[in-house]
């Protein structure tokens, strides 16, 4: 795809995603005009029905959830580069927040080095949950995707196992950690909301991740791996090697989402029922993004901001369902791209010559 | 004149580049017209406008004297034209049938009905001598026999304007002897053939007429039986071309490639290699001949490291390689250009400079600590596209899928021997190359050569492989059957030992 195509047509999948979005929203009768400020209130904190002065908390909530769906974004973009499916986010984010919360409870440590102890404690365990799938797939070729899937619900139960353990545990919650990303500077900019510093933490990751693909010899490999495995093989790299990198990190920044999730939004560790779909959101970001650091940062900002809307749209009586949908929308749009790019050319080619797109399958020889 | 296809004036542009310019192509009906051209001149983009893939910037097209619009393939099929792609396009798992009737699958009350498919196409099959089984699955037939289901699809579909794009490039000799008596037969039946290849012989052999076409633009139409091969060539290149290779004699020097009693598995986990013993000495090129699928793919793949060697060792100046990894084969001193471009040769989404630099892009001067340095991968990707003439609409900054399959080809063949490595295992290197192009790569291998580099060259093609070789090794069924001078053999005796009599080692 050309490169003002890559722009356009995810654009286009969420216009129609939301677009669909709405009808339905009209045929269950329910005024889409609600649906549309409560959007935008979660976003911007400003209501556009009943205007006022705009507050800020709602903007800063809506980055709290934004965050981590951009670090699994990060997650499943860069294995996807490399040739790989990391469907094991779920499983990474949840161990990732185990370990920082047993790195913050346990650790002898004080202030920002016990920080940072705590954040690297996310990133390896996460890096070390993607790297049974990466490992096993290269010895034993068993796919990654059969693997990640069922590390998620291990991972979901090994990690409440882990905060139970803790000395503080008690009805499914430990004490507050000693440290924590919490920020009153950045709580007393947006109102007290939950923002936290873990917004560094996803800004440093958006650049390491842009760099390593793209400027180091490293990510070229990685790139080469994931273009053409047998080529990359005959140019005398080592594929195996590269898969299980790739695989660690990115669990790596899935591991850095449950930390961010568990030192900054609670600070505090939890027992979960169920695991929170942070993993399974990072596949909608990166694939809308179009797995480069750009694409996942706006990507996780639409996504964020439909799912800090759905409890104010629930309060309006429209189902939370609508936002679900939307996002599902979307995602079925952004995998039919090549085909919503022809529609689009013969409707447009109506009007003006249609311009040559590379095609698919490339140069005939 | 009775013309079944008419393209009048045609102009296609490309980002960076005008692909084909003012370009008229008039075909008679039932006749074979060859379309001859340079790699990048624009034969597969006019063929893919004609086809309906791509839309003319410029000009009309006429069918049978009524003036079309081509929008798209099914447009296409509609008219009555149908094309043979140079990758095939078939579902592996399938069955012939179930191939050809993918998209108008026949049904008796919304049942699927492979039966009376299976006879139509049998039928087909019969008629114009095709041989093909209905029944088999495509991954269990050859590359030739998979060409074949190409041409019944297109038939199956009725069609009557047929396109080959290159078809002979992916065949044995054999083959496209067989191929060459089917296409007669499909113009007696009333069929009307547009042929694309760089093959003179073939155009001689087959065509009625031919058109040349020249950095886009349309030189001429000739008649076929009126020209030489070097008029042609001639024609297409815009001067002469030399088919045959000057080269002194070798002086080879040390034995650089050593192989001994080595045994490979092919994949099908039988001895794809037996007990094959050969040296390679510097300043020599050995040309290893035999019919596709004696063992050369297997003999290469263990050489490079692509696969694993069963028994037998193999050096390279002198050390023990046998188990070493592609990489540090590489690093040893092994250059290969691969027989499939497509999969091993080339990342087809990268640019064509991150392709130039995929042996080293962990090394200065392309990277620094670890980071790549895109201005001295740009400067490498553009000193070689000038030396080597590799043609592309964006140069070093296009995208390898959207080049031509020869400027492909031309690019891998100048990344490998600007790497002068010690030991260059060239495997059908002039594949899809226009004359011009082989002639000045055969000259870049001979220069190896005098550099005392050792080359070893594995082509299906006896003209390559005598046109160039010092000593020609014949395999035949996965052993050696023999290795004799260039200068006391001929085209009749290595025939003889591809077939598997054996000749005395000397
Ligand atoms: N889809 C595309 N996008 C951009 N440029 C293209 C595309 N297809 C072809 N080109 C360019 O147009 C020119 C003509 O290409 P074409 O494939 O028609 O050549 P060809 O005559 O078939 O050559 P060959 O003999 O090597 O197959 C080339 O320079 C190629 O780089
Ligand atoms: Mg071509």
């Amino acid at each position: 795809m050309k490169k003002y195509e890559k722009i356009i047509a995810p654009l286009l999948a969420i216009l129609l995603g939301i677009l669909i979005g709405t009808i339905l929203l009209v045929f269950s009768g329910k005024s889409p005009i609600y649906m549309f400020s409560t959007l935008i209130k979660s976003v911007i904190g400003y209501d556009i029905l009943k205007p006022g002065p705009i507050n800020l908390r709602y903007f800063g909530e809506f980055l709290v959830f934004s965050m981590p769906i951009i670090l699994t974004g990060l997650s499943v973009g860069f294995a996807y580069r490399t040739g790989l499916f990391n469907i094991g986010g779920e499983g990474q984010v949840l161990v990732g927040s185990a370990a920082s919360t047993a790195a913050a409870l346990l650790l002898p440590m004080s202030g920002v080095p016990h920080l940072i102890a705590c954040l690297l404690a996310g990133a390896l365990a996460g890096a070390i949950w993607a790297f049974i799938p990466g490992i096993l797939q290269v010895k034993k070729n068993i796919n990654v995707v059969v693997t990640a899937i069922m590390l998620n619900y291990v991972g979901l139960h090994f990690s409440n196992w882990v905060v139970q353990q803790m000395p503080t545990f008690a009805k499914a919650k430990t004490d507050y950690f000693p440290v924590s990303l919490k920020s009153p500077f950045l709580a007393s900019i947006t109102n007290n909301s939950r923002l936290h510093w873990g917004i560094i933490v996803v800004l440093v990751a958006l650049v390491i991740y842009h760099v390593l693909i793209e400027k180091t010899s490293f990510g070229y490999s990685l790139r080469a791996t994931g273009f053409n495995r047998e080529g990359a093989r005959y140019a005398g790299m080592k594929v195996d090697r590269n898969v299980v990198y790739a695989m660690m990190i990115s669990g790596a920044m899935a591991g850095l989402a449950g930390a961010i999730i568990t030192l900054g939004t609670f600070g505090y560790g939890r027992q979960l029922g169920a695991s929170e779909g942070y993993g399974f959101d990072g596949i909608a970001v990166a694939l809308v993004g179009g797995c480069n650091s750009i694409g996942i940062f706006l990507a996780g900002l639409l996504f964020g901001a439909l799912k800090v809307a759905q409890p104010a749209m629930q309060a309006l009586q429209i189902p939370k369902d609508i936002a679900t949908i939307i996002s599902a929308c979307i995602i079925l749009f952004v995998s039919m791209q090549y085909g919503i790019m022809d529609v689009v050319y013969k409707v447009v080619g109506r009007f003006k010559k249609k311009d040559e797109v590379v095609t698919k399958d490339g140069g005939e020889a | 004149m009775n013309y079944a296809i008419e393209m009048l004036n045609i102009t296609k542009d490309f980002p960076g580049i005008r692909a084909n310019d003012n370009v008229t192509l008039q075909v008679k009906d039932r006749s074979i017209h060859a379309l001859l051209g340079e790699n990048g001149a624009g034969k597969s983009t006019l063929m893919s406008i004609l086809f309906g893939l791509y839309q003319p910037t410029e000009g009309c097209i006429k069918i049978r004297g009524k003036e079309v619009k081509i929008t798209d393939p099914n447009v296409a099929n509609e008219l009555g034209i149908g094309m043979v792609h140079q990758h095939f396009k078939l579902v592996e798992c399938f069955t012939v049938t179930e191939n050809i009737v993918l998209g108008m699958e026949p049904h008796k009350n919304g049942v699927l009905d492979l039966k009376s498919a299976a006879k139509k196409i049998k039928e087909l099959s019969e008629m114009y001598g095709l041989n093909v089984d209905p029944d088999s699955l495509i991954s269990e037939i050859s590359v030739g026999m998979q060409q074949r289901v190409e041409i019944l699809k297109m038939l199956y579909r009725n069609a009557d304007i047929l396109i080959f794009d290159e078809p002979t490039a992916v065949l044995t000799p054999q083959e496209i002897t067989e191929l060459i008596s089917i296409m007669k037969n499909l113009v007696n039946e009333g069929k009307t053939i547009l042929l694309i290849t760089h093959k003179l012989k073939e155009i001689k052999a087959v065509a009625d007429e031919c058109t040349v076409l020249r950095r886009g633009k349309y030189i001429g139409t000739i008649n076929v039986a009126e020209a030489t091969e070097k008029q042609m060539a001639e024609m297409m290149v815009g001067r002469e071309v030399n088919f045959s290779v000057a080269k002194e004699e070798a002086k080879p020097g040390d034995v650089v490639l050593s192989i001994s009693h080595l045994n490979v598995k092919n994949n099908k986990g039988l001895l794809g290699v037996k007990d094959f013993s050969l040296d390679v000495r510097a300043g020599e090129i050995v040309g290893l001949a035999g019919i596709d699928g004696n063992g050369q793919t297997e003999l290469v793949h263990a050489l490079t490291g692509l696969c694993k060697i069963e028994s037998g060792t193999v050096t390279l100046n002198g050390n023990d390689i046998t188990n070493y990894s592609i990489k540090k084969r590489i690093e040893e001193g092994l250059g290969h250009i691969p027989e499939d471009r497509h999969k091993h040769g080339l990342v087809l989404d990268f640019t064509l400079e991150e392709n130039f630099a995929i042996h080293a892009y962990n090394v200065e001067p392309f990277a620094k600590n670890g980071f790549l340095n895109k201005a001295e991968i740009t400067k490498n990707a553009e000193r070689l596209i000038e030396q080597f003439d590799v043609r592309s609409g964006q140069g070093a900054k296009t995208i390898t899928r959207s080049m031509s399959g020869g400027n492909q080809q031309k690019a891998i063949i100048a990344r490998e021997i600007d790497r002068s490595p010690e030991l260059l295992l060239v495997v059908q290197p002039t594949r899809g190359l226009d004359v011009g192009a082989i002639e000045y790569i055969h000259k870049r291998i001979v220069e190896e050569r005098d550099k005392n580099k050792a080359v070893l060259l594995v082509s299906l093609e006896l003209d390559e492989i005598l046109n160039l070789s010092d000593r020609v090794a014949v395999i035949f069924n996965g052993e050696l059957t023999g290795v004799v001078d260039r200068k006391n053999t001929d085209e009749n005796e290595l025939g003889l030992m591809m077939a598997g009599s054996k000749k005395e080692v000397n």
